[in-house]
């Protein structure tokens, strides 16, 4: 196999967990990070392989060097994709996560899954491990269920593993250079490394996982050409809805809201895309619900998650809406959040406004 | 490390890329507001209340955390920096309590002064406002309905002191902050959460409101006397706008005797019995070969909690002398008492302390003395603060006067004790005099300053000789750096403690805000009194030593001087 990095590089890939950052510049920096480690020296043999060895007089804390965390815990309402991979192909995301733990010469690795993931495929999960020789070196992390949405953000996700409370960290540091506890650690999407080991076989072929939710015939997960428009997407899929409709597109809470005129363009995120019936959707009671979701799933480290998303549910319940107010604290999400749980609460409602109709008018 | 060149609103600014944006516009004069943030933490970012904005960049950043690069643009007061910064202040002022009465910040805590400073309104539902009011045996309070999340409680208690009491229960809105249900730990009543509160919702359980009921009684029977920590004197200034620092003894004794007290004195007095009961303990153990060594402090009464309760082992190493407080209010309610011709139990003793502890202190019945507590109510800095506020004294305007009141002598060695080191360079001067004698030479050659004992690190170190002992000795502040000394007890002989960073000077009960610079200059501050003393030993105070000889001949020495301990269980 030749060098793994040149072919995530060559392939394009970009993380699946939503953000899509280039897959292989977030490997060259954990790399990078532990190559300067001065607790750990490391060797490139061959500019294939790196071997690292401790330095064991630097201290009782250097017996780890670096992790390797493949996040399998989805907690968007309407996407079921990291389920899905789970379910059928295990095997080959637990081949991504060797390539990478061999890659940096991690210490350990880790799955985070969710519990219900886990439970349906334990055997299979297992069974992969064991096949890849990984069953001393890949840990299995369930995802406790009260940590909730927030629980399976990058930097909460590496909270959760080392005990704390499920809350972002603040970046920088990034995980790359400092990640579980305190050491350089690559987290990427399951579907990430699913595609890696895709990669290293040649035969990654430039497609993605999207999951069809709402008022489709045929909801699920559908594994697609990366880059296809939403109205591709849903027609490739006998998906396209013969009466009038919208669409949210990457998550049923964070997602961005589009009108028919509008899906010229490729599903972001995590590729979610959502019909909704535009005659007999109700505005207020879907904004509710967006909220609803934000308030029950905000960590409470920042005051405009933790005290805005709590008032904006009081506010669209409290008739009638104090518009006014209601949009000076969506404006202080975008902009003051902590982390993309509370940069994300505008998206839906500010598009809705935007794209489908202005409810404030009425 | 080379500079980098930036504009904050417009204004040219070199640079250090190591520092944050808030300090580097605090440096240039310009404000941002900040609430989370305190020097003594790493900065979380979480409130969001500093944010500025970056040109080129959509959203906001944490000014407490952001550091600048070569060519960045950053405004503090662009719309898009207003709309959201009002918001957000509001987000949390609505969740303050409406009207703040009683509060010893004189309704102008860091959150307040914002609010009006911004012309914010409450636009938010107050949904904290039936928060339960968690209480610490008498001395501290978290009120759940002022508390607006930022946590810094909780890195006090777990950070500094290492105690981890304060917890974050539930997530989200529903989260609260509340003392922790383990029974391997408990409260030790410092008072750090309440010193790194920005709104006063972690605070004292105040007893100002109960001190000015008997000032203001007509016909009052009783004897009302007040006394003030070593350590107020160079920090109640603060509050009334005087420089971090300035030593105001003149003007507290002017203030109180405005007030009404009957009589006014100075726990620099009870210092200095302290030093002389416990370098006596010192030599004691000393010349003993049975003792139980390192001898530790016990002056610092959330020390004394946090041996009673986590380490019960350590009882039989703590010295058995009372703390200031205790001793001037045990000698008022003895030898000054009958030189008065006055029942004790007619006097009522107020302690000025910079302290959260003391109050518990004060209800220790091991203190009472034939059924009745040496000192009957302790007040912090703060509530001192807040009674001169309300009684519209305006300090910083107060003439010097001298206190001629007996029991205000004191030695230079007193003067110290609300530092960090301060009552082991005492109990040193004095154990050095008791070995000694009036011998100056040779291993006698005499020595006042014990420099190596002072400062704000954590824990320090050295070698006293004291009459030919070489003497080991530990001086730490802070639990976690006590917890170090514990580790390692075999290595000394003579141990301080003092539970708040720096010592009394950054004690719970001190003026907010309490920060590294600020304990620097207070601390400075007390070592300029001893210098200028030209007493500075503690049994050089002759007044004090005609009062401890007084309490020998009528036989009642130990019970006033000295004190027990017990192991005690969670809340007790």
């Amino acid at each position: 196999m030749s060098n793994i990095l040149d072919k995530i590089k060559k392939a394009g890939l970009v993380g699946r967990g939503g953000a899509g950052f280039p897959t292989a510049l977030k490997w060259e920096a954990v790399y990078k990070a532990v190559t300067h480690d001065k607790h750990v020296n490391c060797e490139i043999i061959d500019q294939k392989k790196i071997v690292c060895k401790i330095n064991k007089m630097a201290g009782p804390d250097t017996i780890k060097n670096c992790y390797v965390v493949c996040n399998c815990a989805e907690g968007e309402p309407g996407v079921s994709k990291d389920g899905y991979i789970v379910a059928n192909f295990i095997e080959r995301v637990v081949e991504g996560m060797k390539l990478a733990i061999e890659y940096l010469g991690a210490e350990k690795g880790y799955l985070y899954i969710k519990h219900y993931y886990y439970e349906e495929n334990k055997n299979r999960i297992l069974k992969a491990i064991k096949n890849n020789g990984l069953t001393d070196k890949l840990k299995i992390f369930l995802k406790p269920i009260e940590v909730g949405y927030i629980g399976g953000e990058e930097t909460a996700v590496l909270n959760v593993i080392e005990g704390n409370k499920a809350e972002p960290r603040l970046r920088p540091p990034y995980p790359t250079t400092s990640g579980l506890w305190e050491r350089p650690t690559l987290v990427n999407n399951v579907e990430t490394f699913y595609n890696v080991s895709l990669v290293a076989h040649d035969e990654y072929k430039g497609e993605r996982f999207y999951t069809f939710n709402g008022q489709v015939k045929h909801k699920g997960v559908f594994k697609l050409a990366a880059d296809l428009t939403i109205e591709e997407a849903l027609k490739a899929t006998n998906n396209y809805p013969n009466f009038s409709f919208f669409v949210q597109v990457g998550g049923d809470a964070s997602g961005e809201i589009l009108n028919q005129k509008q899906l010229n363009k490729i599903a972001t995120g995590a590729a979610s895309i959502t019909v909704y019936d535009l005659a007999k959707h109700n505005p207020e009671k879907l904004f509710l619900s967006w909220l609803r979701f934000f308030k029950d799933n905000s960590c409470g480290q920042c005051t405009p998650c933790r005290e805005g998303t709590r008032n904006l549910v009081d506010i669209i319940k409290t008739k009638p809406i104090n518009w006014k107010v209601f949009m000076a604290v969506i404006e202080d999400l975008a902009v003051s959040s902590f982390c993309a749980l509370g940069g994300s609460v505008p998206i839906p409602i500010k598009s809705y406004l935007a794209n489908i109709k202005d409810i404030r008018n009425k | 490390m080379s500079k980098v060149s930036i504009t904050i609103n417009g204004k040219k600014i070199s640079c250090s890329p190591e520092q944050t944006i808030l300090d580097i516009a605090k440096e240039n004069g310009i404000f941002i507001p900040s609430l989370c943030y305190h020097p003594d933490f790493c900065a979380k970012g979480t409130c969001r209340v500093c944010v500025v904005e970056v040109s080129g960049k959509a959203p906001l950043f944490p000014a407490c955390v952001m550091r600048p690069v070569e060519g960045m643009e950053v405004f503090t007061d662009s719309k898009k920096v207003k709309e959201a910064r009002d918001t957000t202040i509001d987000l949390l002022y609505s969740q303050h309590a409406k009207e703040c009465p009683d509060c010893c910040q004189g309704n102008s805590c860091d959150l307040n002064d914002l609010a009006k400073r911004y012309g914010l309104k409450k636009n938010f539902i107050h949904r904290k406002k039936n928060r339960k009011t968690y209480k610490f045996a008498n001395a501290v309070e978290i009120d759940g309905s002022k508390c607006i999340d930022c946590r810094n409680c909780i890195d006090a208690c777990a950070k500094i002191q290492e105690i981890k009491y304060l917890e974050l229960d539930r997530n989200g809105s529903e989260q609260e902050v509340i003392p922790t249900t383990d029974p391997e730990i408990d409260c030790i009543y410092c008072g750090q959460c309440a010193v790194h509160c920005p709104v006063n919702a972690a605070r004292e359980q105040s007893q100002w409101k109960e001190v000015e009921k008997i000032l203001k009684q007509k016909n009052r029977k009783k004897t009302l006397v007040i006394q003030f920590a070593p350590s107020i004197r160079v920090s109640i200034g603060e509050e009334f706008g005087l420089p971090y620092g300035e030593v105001v003894t003149g003007k507290i004794t002017t203030a109180l005797k405005k007030l009404g007290f009957d009589y006014v004195f100075d726990v620099n007095f009870g210092a200095d019995i302290t030093t002389v009961v416990e370098a006596k303990e010192l030599v004691e153990r000393l010349n003993n070969k049975k003792a139980v060594f390192p001898m530790m402090t016990a002056c610092c009464p959330a020390w004394v909690k946090y041996v009673e309760f986590y380490h019960p082992e350590l009882i039989p190493n703590l010295t058995t002398s009372r703390s200031p407080q205790i001793h001037n209010g045990g000698v008022i309610k003895s030898y000054w008492a009958k030189q008065k011709n006055i029942n004790p139990k007619d006097i009522v003793v107020v302690s000025i302390m910079p302290c959260t502890a003391k109050k518990f202190e004060a209800s220790r019945e091991e203190l009472f003395i034939d059924g009745i507590s040496p000192v009957d109510y302790v007040i912090t800095n703060r509530e001192f603060a807040k009674i001169l506020r309300s009684n519209k004294i305006d300090f910083a305007k107060l003439e010097s006067q001298e206190n001629d009141d007996v029991m205000t002598s004191y030695s230079g060695a007193a003067a110290i004790y609300g530092s960090s080191g301060g009552v082991m360079e005492s109990a040193l001067r004095t154990a050095h005099f008791l070995v000694c004698g009036d011998n100056k030479s040779g291993v006698c050659s005499e020595r006042i300053e014990f420099t190596e004992v002072r400062g704000l690190t954590g824990v320090k170190e050295a070698i006293i000789n004291v009459g030919g002992k070489e003497l080991r000795i530990a001086v730490a502040n802070e639990i976690r750096n006590a917890k170090k000394v514990i580790d390692n007890l075999a290595s000394y002989d003579y141990v301080e403690i003092m539970a708040c960073p720096g010592g009394c000077i950054g004690g719970g009960g001190q003026s907010i805000p309490t920060t590294p610079e600020i304990r620097k200059k207070r601390m400075e501050a007390l070592y300029k009194i001893d210098k200028g003393k030209k007493i500075r030993k503690a049994h050089d105070n002759k007044g004090v030593m005609d009062s401890l000889e007084w309490l020998e001949n009528n036989k009642i020495d130990h019970k006033i001087l000295h004190t027990t301990y017990v192991k005690r269980n969670k809340n007790k």
